[in-house]
Parts: C-alpha cells; sequence; structure tokens
C-alpha cells in the first residue's frame, strides 16, 4: 500500500510529493495531461525564477521530482473512497489503496450543465468504463470535454453502446469510423425521473444516458462528503479537509491561484499527510 | 447470516419478511463497486441481527436492476418494512450506509 497517493501534477501536486520523499514517505502521483501551467506563455511573480514559460516552469518542476525517483502516471482518478483506516482510489478501472491521500487536483473553471445534478445516477454519468455495460443495445452521447473523452467513446461503441460523440471542435482523427459525430455543446438535460434527451445547438436529440467527461472531476464527486466552501475545498490551515486522512492543497482549496501558494501548500500538505500517518500507527 | 444473494424471485418476500435490508447493486465489471465490497461487508458484520445486507449482480439480475431503475452502479439501496427508504449512488464511505440504515432503524 503507498503512503500518499497525490492526485495532480500541477506546482502543488509535485510539491508535496517533493517534501513527502523528503519525510520517508512513498507516494503515487496521479495526473491527466491536461495542465493548466504548461499553457502559460509567462509567470513573472515566481521568486527566482524571472520571466519563464509555464511549461519551462513545469519541467522544472517535474525533473526535480524525477530526480527523486517520483513519476507520474497519467490517467485519471474516478472515486476516492474511505475504508476504515486507508482509502481506496479508481485509477482508470484500476484499484489502488493507499493511507492518505492528497488532492492537488487544480479549480475547475466550468459550471455544471441544468439537468446535469438532478440526473446524476439517472442517466447521467462521469464514467465511462464504471456504467457503460448498463447501457449495450442503448443510445448514448458522450460529451468530450476531456483528453480521455475519445477512446472512452470508442470503448463504449465497442461493448455494444449506440454512441454520439459531441464536441465543440472537429471531428477526431482517433473517433472510430462507426461512433456518431455533431459538433456543438450540450446545452441542457431533460427527463422525467431518468434521462431522455439534451440539447445540443437547440435540437433535442433523445438519449437514455450522457457521459459528461471532463479534464477536472468535482471534488465532491471524486469523493462523497468532501465539504465545499465559496466554490473551493474548505480545508484549514493544516490543509486538513473535513475527511480525516484527506488534504488538499493548491488551486482547488482556493484563492489566489498563484504557483508560489500552490507550492507552500503542497508542502504543509506532505508534512500533515506524514504526520496522520506516523500518528495512526500509535 | 452474511451478505445474502437474492434473486429477483424470492426477493420480495425478502422485503417482506426483514424489518430492514440494504441492497447493492453492483456488476463484477465495476471499479467503484469492487471498491464498495469491503465497505458492505463491514456493514453486514457491524448490523448482524439488526438488518439485513443483500447485493445483488445486475448482470444476472436485469429485471431487478430495471424495477428499480438502476443506472449507474453501486447503487445501494435500503427498505424499510418493504418500502424504499433511501437510495444512494456511487461509492460512499461506510458512515453513509450506515445513517440510511440507523434512520430506517
Amino acid at each position: 500500500m503507498t503512503d500518499i497517493a497525490i492526485i495532480g501534477g500541477g506546482p502543488a501536486g509535485l510539491s508535496a510529493a517533493v517534501n513527502a520523499s523528503a519525510r520517508g514517505k512513498s507516494t503515487r502521483i496521479f495526473s491527466t495531461k491536461n495542465n493548466y501551467l504548461e499553457r502559460a506563455t509567462r509567470v513573472d511573480n515566481y521568486l527566482g525564477m524571472e520571466s519563464v514559460s509555464g511549461a519551462a516552469m513545469m519541467e522544472s518542476f517535474r525533473q526535480h521530482a524525477k530526480s527523486l525517483g517520483i513519476s507520474l502516471e497519467t490517467g485519471q482518478i474516478i472515486t476516492i473512497l474511505p475504508v476504515s483506516d486507508y482509502f481506496m482510489l479508481n485509477f482508470n478501472g484500476a484499484i489502488v489503496q493507499s493511507k492518505s491521500v492528497i488532492l492537488a487536483i487544480g479549480a475547475a473553471k466550468q459550471k455544471s450543465l441544468p439537468g446535469e445534478e438532478q440526473f446524476l445516477g439517472q442517466g447521467v454519468s462521469y464514467c465511462a468504463t464504471c456504467d457503460g455495460m448498463m447501457y449495450r443495445g442503448k443510445k448514448a452521447i458522450v460529451y468530450g470535454l476531456s483528453d480521455e473523452a475519445v477512446s472512452e467513446a470508442n470503448h463504449l461503441q465497442e461493448i455494444g453502446v449506440n454512441v454520439t460523440f459531441i464536441s465543440g471542435k472537429q471531428r477526431p482523427a482517433a473517433l472510430a469510423s462507426d461512433v456518431q459525430f455533431i459538433s456543438g455543446a450540450v446545452t441542457a438535460i431533460m427527463g422525467e425521473n431518468i434521462v431522455q434527451s439534451v440539447n445540443v445547438n437547440a435540437t433535442s436529440i433523445e438519449t437514455n444516458v450522457v457521459f459528461i467527461l471532463r479534464n477536472v472531476i468535482a471534488p465532491t464527486v471524486l469523493c462523497k462528503g468532501l465539504s465545499i466552501k465559496d466554490g473551493f475545498l474548505a480545508v484549514n490551515r493544516d490543509m486538513e479537509t473535513n475527511i480525516p486522512g484527506i488534504f488538499a492543497c493548491g488551486d482547488c482549496s482556493g484563492k489566489p491561484l498563484q504557483i508560489a501558494k500552490a507550492v507552500g501548500e503542497g508542502l504543509i500538505a506532505a508534512q500533515q499527510a506524514s504526520k496522520y500517518i506516523d500518528d495512526q500507527k500509535k | 447470516m452474511g451478505i445474502i444473494h437474492p434473486s429477483t424471485k424470492d426477493f420480495d418476500q425478502l422485503l417482506q419478511t426483514n424489518e430492514v435490508v440494504l441492497v447493492d447493486f453492483w456488476a463484477t465489471w465495476c471499479g467503484p463497486c469492487l471498491m464498495l465490497a469491503p465497505v458492505i461487508e463491514e456493514i453486514s458484520k457491524k448490523y448482524e441481527g439488526k438488518a439485513v445486507v443483500a447485493k445483488v449482480d445486475v448482470d444476472v439480475e436485469r429485471a431487478l436492476a430495471e424495477h428499480y431503475q438502476i443506472m449507474s452502479i453501486p447503487t445501494v439501496l435500503v427498505f424499510k418494512k418493504g418500502n424504499l427508504a433511501g437510495r444512494e449512488i456511487g461509492a460512499a464511505s461506510a458512515k453513509v450506509y450506515e445513517t440510511m440504515i440507523e434512520n430506517a432503524l
């Protein structure tokens, strides 16, 4: 079992990993390909690194972690489940166990769609690999907002789901030829008790399910029962969430959304997670 | 008694003959369901003699899953005197299910 599972490979997550390693704790970092800092053209306010690109900064952070033998595992954590004195995480369908968890998942710049919360679990799903089999022989909309959405849509089609892929971009080259494609945005999810249709480009399309696949999964979906304050994960000065053993740092724990703050919080989260694990042994 | 695995045909009788029943709808291919298994096991031990804990494989008992509109798994239902008293979709911590049972007892 890993000591600390870190979710997110940005500045907060990498800082947490480096500092957990300094405390002799084993870590695994799970990260999607999507990184906000990577796309910043220039950063001017990080001490000691003048006018550097976000990509160069990220590379430097990753190299530091790598020099300590820490590697990033690419993919998405879909569920975190507290079990008595440890945690189980669903990483792309594989189960990972850890003694504590640090969330460094970044800030989601997205609002939920009309009908999304109302129909969650009643035809709205965030996980194609989890719920796909329930919809064999039925119609599914895959709303592809994440990097992994195309492969998930292909997987659904393969197991016998009738998939329509919707994205604001052009038809992805990797999308299986038998998957239908519509360029546009889902603006509403409708039904009675269960999902019956979605609105796309002001047209109603019948469906049994809509998979909404985003790069950042809402923390309350990731782990049920996490407290939110002002749209961010509620933490104290020790970066503890309301669930013992789960810590949060970086953009997901609140403003300012800055690298220096993320790195500092990563340090605190790692130290406190290490302390939590040591205290559990007593 | 431990966890029981009712079929569609004896499901109603299970609900009629027991005051409080918790049912975990799951499938072998579902990652979060497998994660939930030890939690359900824990619940079953804790409430031995007070509540019945059952598991229904949605692939085997399709009719039952359809009847209760199970569209995402795991889904856990709690019944009191045969009536649906609670529904929790997705894997949650033991505390959530304990509260559902306590509310029904």
